[in-house]
């Protein structure tokens, strides 16, 4: 028997429509845990890097995490990979919500699709019946008015579905894949689920999942289930609200923003509002919230309450999360009941809500510059909110400049031109990033942002403070309890960091320190991606319930497998690995590694290259963010290594590579 | 008859559907709880509770199976509360031909709650134990209830004597055993 998974994947060819369940290699479960590390492995053997994103050979993985379906609370992550169609490398996109757990009481830890299908199709999953049905009656619906017609016209209501919207459809780059309160919005995934000609996916599963060692396994979640409260009840001092506590940022439940207004950018991530907030405005917003929220609503066996059901007087109901509350209302320099507003209509769409609202200011101030004309936005209203819904409109069925700006703000750009791309510029490896903009460089943010596989800050920063505490006293009262640390240096770093003076950024933490600290928070993140944790209950927040002392026994426990912190560190890290070798057979290189150009005022350019060439050195890769022969033979790795040298972008004696590819050359 | 009155402790889970953050935890633990050996699998399925829940609507409501019934009822009742239409069937604890809660999977037979009845007792279902937000909450309330007298063996017997003979009849030869001495 299998235990935590189920030891099948479903393997969906699209184009000609046939369906087979496939037994797994349980020694790849020990190699890579599952999720994010076994898709890594899939698509490593079967996309080579001539496989472009749109075509039927970019394969299109639904994948569960190792925990997921367990009682472990808050394992209940779907992990989606495939070929970003922005960036051209792997993307990786999560969402919460059910879906995941429906997939394993199915009875699959996987749902693998290639090739495309003739005519737009959902998949629904019945446990053992499994069938490619019509779609052509949901082209053009909103995502989640087609999650709620297919539990409709299957009768089942308790089916999970995970849909596109028109975004999808069409193949905008911000596409993303919805699911009741989630989403898995990042790097456009949604557009390769709409070029397969795939509109939802519809799980229901009835079967157990089993546990390896039961008695030893509910223990650890009960201890889990009792440190959320008290760590709820002791928000920690001296960083801001939102993070004090645990799960995603409780933008659902807050009412303050002042932090946020604040201290991030508005429009294209361009203009500081120091002031912004006031009685007035926090009277205003807290009403616009209060009008449209109902009710604080979780993801699967978690307590957190990170999402919200909201409903608009007007427009159906939708569910939102985080700080998609904010995006649109920012972009537009508007209010949150315009944000609440165009979100609905955006979600219904389904586009990423970091993406697309920055998009539409870009766009907003190409035209402002007189880059774009009246030629370009023929009918555009004049007031900034109804140009935001006209864009929005435009960019989702790709008309006219629409299909232009449908690309995202890098690839608009240079096919615009005529200095348009000065004004895409708050982008890493091709991806729009949160709108902030900060004053001295802080060298663990720097190799963060330069260096995480998904060019996407939440993905890899968390367990470590982001800033120094003020006093002495609040470190060490900070570090008193901190349990979660792989090792005790890491309180040293705390204690000796200060907000001035001799420790403090960019030069502290020093190098080897900033190395240590970025490796820790990014195998958190590697781990949970792997077993389906949401980051909330562990690599995001500080003092999480989940860390690396209790995961081994969390993993072993459920699965029979033994484990050992050392042994599970060293499967993040082949994971990790893998991941930046596809990156890197596809292109990526030291070039692509910067942070977005404005992100800090004081940059330090040699203090830089520095940081780079200590962490490739620290993460066994050579000057170039390549993984040396030696360092993925260490990992078992070697058929990497092999095919690296094959293709002479790593040669024998591991010095630079001898072909330089770029990502931007290889798209047509 | 009437009996004597007598207290009795009643074990009840409160639900307030207000609080409900529609995780299902309370489902998976008590399919955990359940199983054989305990806690070696889960399965919502298999669940003695049950999340009725419509998000679009906001509709959450935790509902724990009660008996079996052969038959499904014959009308049904809308309620509206605060403006949201809850079937009647969200409210209804039956393990009923009508929907497919509160059954096993694989055989169909009826499931109960039990109170996690075990020994020694937990201090609260499994399912409370695992709702921090408080939508279910456990309570114990004593209720006074009449108990029935217990009849002796000679009132049963003689009953259905009387029923099969009469009680005139009953009368006359109990009479005459006695004059016999």
């Amino acid at each position: 028997m299998r235990y935590a998974e189920t030891g099948f994947n479903l393997e969906i060819d699209l184009s000609r429509g046939s369906i087979e369940r496939v037994a797994t290699d349980p020694g790849l479960t020990e190699l890579h845990l599952g999720g994010l590390g076994t898709n890594a492995k899939i698509l490593w053997d079967r996309v080579p890097p001539e496989i472009e994103p749109f075509s039927p050979d970019n394969i299109l993985i639904f994948s569960t995490g190792l925990l997921c379906g367990t009682p472990a609370i808050g394992a209940n992550r779907t992990i989606v990979s495939t070929i970003s169609p922005q960036t051209l490398f792997m993307a990786y996109s999560m969402m919460g919500g059910f879906w995941a757990p429906e997939l394993k009481y199915a009875g699959y830890d996987k749902v693998i699709f290639r090739g495309k299908s003739p005519n737009l199709v959902y998949l629904w999953i019945n446990n053992d019946n499994v069938e490619i049905r019509d779609a052509s009656h949901l082209q053009g619906k909103g995502a989640v008015e087609t999650e709620d017609l297919i539990r409709q016209e299957l009768k089942e209501p308790k089916a999970q579905v995970a849909a596109i919207g028109l975004a999808g459809e069409n193949r905008v780059y911000m596409a993303s894949i919805e699911h009741g309160r989630s989403s898995a919005s990042r790097l456009g995934i949604g557009a390769v689920m709409g070029d397969k000609g795939l509109k939802a996916i519809a799980v229901r599963g009835t079967k157990d999942v089993n546990i390896a060692r039961p008695a030893e396994f509910m223990e650890l979640c009960n201890e889990v289930l009792k440190y959320i409260p008290v760590r709820d009840q002791n928000p920690v001092p001296g960083v801001m609200p939102i993070l004090a506590g645990l799960g995603s940022p409780k933008e659902m439940a807050i009412h303050d923003e002042e932090w946020h207004t604040e201290n991030f950018m508005w429009g294209n991530s361009r203009v500081r509002r120091k002031g912004f907030w006031n009685e007035e405005i926090e009277k205003k917003w807290t009403e616009s919230m209060e009008n449209v929220r109902t009710r604080l609503i979780s993801c699967y066996n978690c307590p957190m309450k990170c999402g919200a059901i909201i409903s608009v007087p007007g427009v159906s109901t939708y569910m939102m999360k985080c700080f998609s509350k904010l995006t649109y209302t920012m972009a537009a320099f508007s209010d949150l009941d315009f944000g609440f507003r165009i979100a609905q209509r955006a979600t219904e769409y389904g586009v990423d809500a970091f993406s697309t609202p920055q998009v539409m200011a870009f766009a907003l101030e190409l035209y402002e510059a007189g880059i774009l004309t009246d030629q370009d936005m023929p009918g555009m209203p004049s007031d900034n909110e109804g140009r935001f819904y006209w864009l929005l409109d435009r960019i989702v069925r790709r008309e006219g400049i629409g299909d232009v700006l449908a690309d995202g703000t890098h690839w608009a750009a240079q096919q615009i031109g005529n200095g348009a791309e000065e004004y895409a510029h708050n982008n890493i490896k091709k991806h729009e990033q949160l709108p902030l903009k900060l004053s001295m460089l802080n060298p663990i943010y720097f190799l963060m942002y330069c260096t995480g596989e998904k060019a996407n800050i939440t993905q890899i920063e968390g367990n470590f403070p982001q800033a120094p505490f003020a006093t002495r006293e609040e470190r060490e009262e900070f570090v008193k309890d901190w349990i979660q640390v792989p090792d005790e240096k890491f309180k040293e770093y705390v204690l000796n960091w200060e907000p001035r003076g001799e420790n403090s950024m960019p030069y502290y933490p020093t190098i080897e320190a900033t190395c240590e600290i970025v490796d820790w928070q990014e195998m958190m993140h590697y781990i949970d991606d792997a077993v389906g944790m949401c980051a909330g209950l562990s690599s995001f927040p500080l003092k999480p319930p989940y860390h690396i002392h209790n995961y081994p026994a969390f993993i072993s426990s459920a699965t029979g497998i033994d484990m050992d912190e050392a042994e599970l560190s060293q499967i993040a890290k082949r994971n990790r690995t893998l991941l930046r070798a596809f990156n890197v057979r596809r292109g990526l290189r030291r070039a692509d590694e910067r942070p977005p150009e404005d992100h800090w005022k004081k940059r330090f350019p040699e203090l830089e290259a520095q940081l780079l060439d200590a962490y490739y050195k620290f993460k066994g890769w050579n000057k170039e963010g390549i993984p040396t022969k030696e360092s993925l033979q260490e990992l078992d790795l070697d058929y990497v290594s092999e095919d690296l040298i094959q293709r002479g972008i790593l040669t024998d004696d591991e010095a630079t590579p001898s072909k330089e590819i770029s990502a931007e050359k290889e798209r047509k | 008859m009437k009996g004597e009155k007598k207290k009795k402790i009643v074990k009840a889970i409160k639900v307030d559907v207000d609080k409900c953050n529609g995780c299902r935890a309370c489902e998976l633990v008590c399919s955990a709880f359940h199983a054989t050996p305990k806690y070696s699998s889960n399965n919502p399925a298999r669940s003695r509770i049950r999340v009725i829940h419509e998000p679009l609507q906001d509709i959450y409501v935790p509902v724990f199976a009660g008996e079996y019934t052969a038959a499904e009822c014959t009308g049904r009742d809308k309620y509206v509360i605060d403006g949201k239409e809850y079937d009647e069937c969200a409210f209804c604890r039956a393990s009923c031909p009508s929907r497919d809660l509160f059954k096993e999977p694989d055989s169909g037979l009826p499931l109960k709650c039990d109170m996690c009845e075990e020994d020694p007792p937990l201090e609260e279902p499994l399912c409370v134990q695992w709702c921090l937000h408080d939508a279910l909450t456990y309570e114990e309330r004593e209720e006074e209830v009449e108990e029935e007298v217990e009849r002796e063996k000679l009132e049963i017997g003689l009953e259905s004597l009387a029923n099969e003979y009469g009680l005139d009849k009953i009368i006359d030869t109990v009479a005459r055993m006695s004059q016999k001495g």
